[in-house]
């Protein structure tokens, strides 16, 4: 089997608008995942212990079970649960949900890795509490952060094409279509990869970017 | 010994202080009048430590009685739980203590001056400009004028603990602890540390507190001199008599150890 050029640049077009979806999923669940992944890292801190606790083993659970497993069970068993959301909304609830339990763990990796003189330096200092964590602690952390996310972000990125399973009509879903409609799929699955590997690495330039403006002065 | 105009800066009343089932303080009493300078010695475990961490308050205590200026950091509950004031009386108190680690503790991620002038800016509320100027001052006293924008780890070790010192005046403290500060350091670069704390000693009426193990610098800036162990002050008095003629033979087994080392 070639592969065929003339077929490829053909479907090339409905393969880039497919992307979107998958950018779209992708940008905004890594945007709740940040804010989500935070609120989790403080519950499990919160002094209640029970609180803490539950919120705990929830994300113990979310990071041990397949992503493609809490897809299917919030689209096909969330509206017995009243949760009744189009794919696309669904994909990307789960999504956030699943990567914001990756991501709290990158938060508490980041904020243990600062030692605990520096906590005892701000008091001495006289600094609060709150000042503590946003001038001293968490400016250390950021630096140890960004990697981690960003490996987050490509993993979640290489994830999105499971979303075809819920049907949405993202990169993947677009390419099997055409595959099966033309009997072809040697070319679309191909542009695919591609695509994917271009987004990844162009994803792994910014981390880098970002590394270096946020961190690499002082260390 | 000291004239007893000067009012008391310092005081433990029966303090006691346990890790689990490890014994830190027992009953321990001290006053430390307003300029004086002590030299805290003794063995290691002995409790030296923790009693400058208690008054920077890092470090909780069970039962006793602490005071700042006549301040209650700690109140006596008799024989139950030791209590604090509220934690804006702790701040105030605070606010007049500095204090030295051992391991420096700068903040990585902020140049030497942010390092010194963050806190005056952020805690006192001191314009930038000015807390800078000072910060500049305070850095030409320790001679790194020429280190304004270098970050901690360009630094060497006994610039690194300079900053300390700096950045710890800059809070102008009325008293200062000094935690072990040249025990992380190489030999070579604990004179220029140990020349810092002489000036700031001969220059004044700051309080200070200084854990050491430089027994010939402890001789040369203290007061008095007082040996710990386990936990109790087991011998105290100005440096000439403890180290030319201790009372307790403890303190001359431990003095006879330490210098037979150095």
């Amino acid at each position: 089997m070639d592969f065929d050029f003339v077929f490829a640049w053909k479907i090339l077009p409905t393969l880039l608008y497919a992307t979107r979806i998958t950018v779209l999923a992708t940008a905004v669940s890594f945007v709740i995942a940040i804010f989500g992944g935070l609120l989790l890292f403080s519950l499990r801190r919160y002094r209640w212990r029970p609180l803490a606790s539950v919120v705990d083993y929830l994300t113990e659970f979310v990071r041990n079970t397949p992503f493609l497993v809490q897809l299917y069970f919030a689209y096909f068993i969330g509206p017995q649960f009243g949760l009744d959301l189009p794919p696309l909304q669904t994909g990307i609830l789960v999504l956030a949900i699943h990567y914001s339990c990756f991501m709290s763990e990158s938060y508490r990796a980041g904020l243990e890795a600062i030692p605990r003189t520096q906590w005892e330096a701000g008091v001495a200092l006289n600094y609060s509490r709150l000042q503590i964590y946003s001038r001293l602690i968490i400016p250390q952390a950021i630096p140890i952060i960004i990697p981690n996310a960003g490996n987050l972000l490509i993993y979640m990125f290489k994830d999105t094409p499971f979303l075809a399973a819920i049907s949405v009509a993202e990169m993947m879903q677009a390419a099997t279509r055409i595959g099966s409609e033309q009997f072809r799929y040697l070319e679309p699955i191909t542009i695919c990869g591609v695509i994917f590997l271009a987004l990844s690495l162009l994803s792994s330039v910014a981390i880098r970017m970002a590394d270096r403006r946020f961190g690499a002065a002082w260390r | 010994m000291t004239a007893p105009s000067r009012p008391i800066a310092i005081s433990f009343d029966n303090v006691c202080k346990a890790f689990g089932n490890t014994v830190v303080l027992s009953d321990f009493t001290m006053e430390v009048l307003r300029g004086e300078k002590i030299a805290i010695i003794g063995p290691s475990g002995s409790g030296k430590s923790t009693l400058l961490r208690i008054l920077m308050t890092l470090e909780s205590i069970d039962r006793g009685a602490v005071t700042v200026d006549g301040d209650s950091l700690w109140i006596s509950k008799g024989g139950q739980p030791s209590v604090q004031p509220n934690a804006r009386g702790v701040r105030a108190i605070r606010s007049r203590v500095g204090m030295v680690f051992q391991s420096f503790n700068l903040f990585p991620h902020m140049t030497t001056i942010c390092n010194i002038a963050d806190a005056p800016i952020n805690v006192l509320g001191v314009p930038k400009a000015e807390a800078y100027e000072r910060a500049r001052e305070l850095l030409a006293r320790v001679g790194l004028s020429d280190k304004e924008l270098a970050y901690p780890r360009h630094l060497s070790g006994g610039q690194q603990q300079r900053v300390a010192i700096a950045r710890a005046l800059a809070m102008r403290p009325s008293v200062m602890l000094f935690d072990e500060v040249t025990s992380a350091l190489d030999p070579e670069l604990v004179g220029e540390v140990l020349k810092i704390i002489r000036n700031l000693a001969s220059s004044g009426d700051l309080t200070i507190m200084m854990v050491t193990h430089q027994m010939g610098f402890a001789r040369e800036m203290a007061d008095r001199v007082c040996f710990l162990e386990g936990g109790r002050l087991v011998e105290q008095g100005p440096p000439e008599e403890i180290f030319t003629n201790p009372q307790n033979a403890r303190t001359r087994a431990f003095l006879r150890a330490v210098l037979e080392a150095q």
